[in-house]
């Protein structure tokens, strides 16, 4: 049993990140309608920016403080501005089919300017293991729920508690009558675009040393964020946050139970699944916007 | 593009068609090489077109049909069938696993049923990887035969390129006569209004699974001359980016237009390749003249003409009212 408990902490740790990924995928669907297809590669991003801020000659902790404010203004500001903007009214497709073309665009900067190979990218956790109930437990796991979970309380207490996060849930579920009432719709939604960026460059501090940093691995962090929105609830963050645990845990118990060769495809079956069963998701509800 | 007189229109086709025979003549292998690609996805793209851009369901799953296609050519071509029986297999089994796909569009639409065919897409490239005694797994398939077309041996890229081309030609034709029929008719009305159409007595139910199997049936003949065209096939091409690849090229060519596939499926095989002096920055022009285009027209390239011709139709008629008015009041 010792291994079900190892698969499930495990689990829990890499959920933990895609369901920041997945909450930061559902704001920008709620708020804006974007589908965003180069979530994984807004992931992937950061790191690289981190690291080369740490070649330039910055200590580790500024280069995160720089990763983060450089994402915020490249994948929340400037995507929102130059991208979204312009193409928000004419559809979702159109807009997503831009996200594509953003998502080999990024990448390809990333393989061109940087490394096509992987770099190992440091931790901000240290390495090393305590016991929990008798069994070893890596730190590295620990802080990456550590931070996640705070992250997302830190979030649902913006959304919830304060009378910006009411705005910006009134942005996304009335954009007409928000504007009556004087909410600053454009300004929300501007908003919820940084929080995405602010959330991709977290869980891309946290995942990157797990992972490398490398150009590619943008593709199946993005998909597993989508799933985990989807199977969680399109409309719903704690929908996207249950989604991404769910998502991390199956992932891991479907590579030792199931089989490697087919692991990816369990997910996939349970995502089809719940979107012919129950398809506003397990913690959503149906025809209903809310944030 | 009804403002162009039709003889021109007739003219300007046959210019096209005469183009594509006569200028690849003197081409190297690889430049025949990609233009046979476009061919093939061309046909791809056009199959995506019907269900995406003609009936309106979002399909992230085409790159799986051309998977399954080329894989029926591969596997019954090395066993000594002849291509066109494989051509019909690859119909065949594309359309019935697309109509099965095409039941999920009954319950959900949208990014929903985007994101169930982006699975089923993962799904396919699963089973191609990980089935080795069926598609050889990770090391493919190699020496796929190229066909004898009238007693003439494809081997060299030149013929091979005609059997794309004409492969084309066949299938064009077949989708002109399609979305012309009641068919076309149905699947479009499907798109502006499924209520009305079902009140309107057309079985929305039908017409929405044939949408999906003949999109993905002609992902299948795709596939069934791409297996040839590479004599070499491997589970890769075959991911999700191909799918993201050709719902790209239907986009950026303009979705629901009739030559819409044929210019996606131009920039996205031949820009890069024009575009390959640059080196290692091929891709990323490539990628922002994908997102310029889209800011600029999100209705694709024969969204812009379309808007030109509507815009001169426009200018034309009201021209033509001032004359009228005129008339009018000098009578008067």
């Amino acid at each position: 049993m010792s291994n079900l408990f190892d698969l499930l902490v495990a689990g829990l740790a890499t959920g933990a990140i895609y369901a920041l990924v997945a909450v930061g995928f559902t704001l920008l669907w709620q708020t804006s309608q974007t589908i965003n297809f180069a979530q994984g590669e807004f992931v992937m991003l950061p790191a690289f920016l981190m690291l080369a801020a740490m070649h330039a000659g910055a200590p580790f902790w500024l280069a995160i403080i720089l990763g983060i404010l450089l994402s915020m203004i490249l994948l929340g500001l400037a995507f929102k501005m130059l991208l979204v903007d312009p193409m928000m009214r004419h559809g979702v497709l159109p807009l997503a089919i831009a996200t594509m073309a953003l998502a080999i665009g990024i990448k390809e900067a990333v393989k061109q300017f940087f490394s096509a190979e992987a770099s190992p990218f440091p931790s901000i956790v240290p390495t090393g293991d305590i016991s929990i109930l008798g069994h070893a437990v890596s730190l590295q796991s620990i802080g990456v729920l550590a931070v996640a979970i705070l992250a997302v309380l830190g979030l649902t207490t913006l959304l919830n508690r304060t009378s910006l996060g009411h705005q910006m849930q009134a942005a996304a579920q009335n954009p007409t009558v928000a504007r009556i009432i004087g909410v600053p719709v454009e300004r929300m939604i501007l908003l919820t675009f940084l929080i995405n960026a602010f959330l991709v460059a977290l869980a891309s501090l946290l995942i990157t040393p797990i992972y490398l940093a490398k150009f590619s691995s943008g593709e199946v962090l993005g998909q597993a964020a989508f799933i985990a929105a989807i199977v969680g609830g399109f409309n719903q963050v704690r929908g996207a946050i249950a989604g991404g645990l769910l998502i991390g845990v199956l992932d891991n118990l479907a590579a030792a139970y199931v089989s490697t060769q087919y692991r990816a495809a369990v997910p996939m079956i349970f995502l089809i699944a719940v979107i012919l069963f129950r398809p506003q998701g397990l913690l959503g509800r149906a025809e209903e916007r809310t944030v | 593009m009804s403002g162009f007189a039709r003889p021109l229109k007739i003219a300007l086709g046959l210019a096209v068609i005469a183009a594509l025979i006569v200028v690849p003549m003197n081409f190297n292998r690889y430049g025949l090489f990609i233009l046979s690609q476009w061919a093939v996805m061309s046909i791809a793209a056009m199959g995506l077109n019907l269900t995406l851009g003609y009936a309106g369901q979002v399909s992230l799953a085409q790159g799986a049909f051309v998977g399954i296609g080329a894989y029926a050519a591969a596997i019954m071509t090395t066993h000594g069938w002849p291509l066109p029986a494989a051509i019909l297999v690859a119909i065949a089994l594309s359309f019935a696993v697309g109509w099965v796909l095409g039941y999920p569009a009954l319950r959900v639409q949208h990014h929903y049923l985007a994101f169930v065919t982006l699975a089923f897409s993962t799904l396919a490239f699963l089973v191609f990887r990980n089935e080795s005694w069926l598609t050889g797994g990770i090391y493919g398939i190699s020496n796929i035969p190229r066909p004898h077309v009238f007693g003439i041996a494809t081997n060299r890229p030149l013929p091979f390129y005609y059997v794309c081309l004409g492969s084309l030609g066949i299938v064009s034709l077949a989708v002109w006569w399609l979305i012309r029929s009641p068919w076309g008719r149905a699947f479009m009305a499907l798109r502006e209004n499924p209520l009305r159409a079902q009140s309107l007595g057309i079985d929305t139910r039908r017409y929405t699974l044939m949408a999906f199997a003949i999109g993905s049936a002609l992902g299948g003949v795709a596939g069934a001359l791409y297996a040839p065209l590479t004599q070499y096939i491997d589970p890769v091409p075959f991911n999700l980016s191909l799918s993201l690849d050709l719902l790209m090229m239907v986009i950026v060519g303009g979705a629901g237009f009739y030559f819409g596939p044929f210019l996606g499926a131009m920039i996205a095989v031949l820009l890069p390749e024009w575009l390959r002096f640059t080196e290692g920055y091929y891709l990323m022009l490539y990628a922002v003249a994908v997102m310029l285009l889209l800011i600029w027209s999100p209705t694709g390239i024969l969204g812009i003409l379309d808007r030109y011709m509507a815009a001169r139709r426009t200018k034309a008629a009201s021209a033509l009212r001032a004359v009228a008015k005129s008339r009018l009041e000098t009578v008067q």
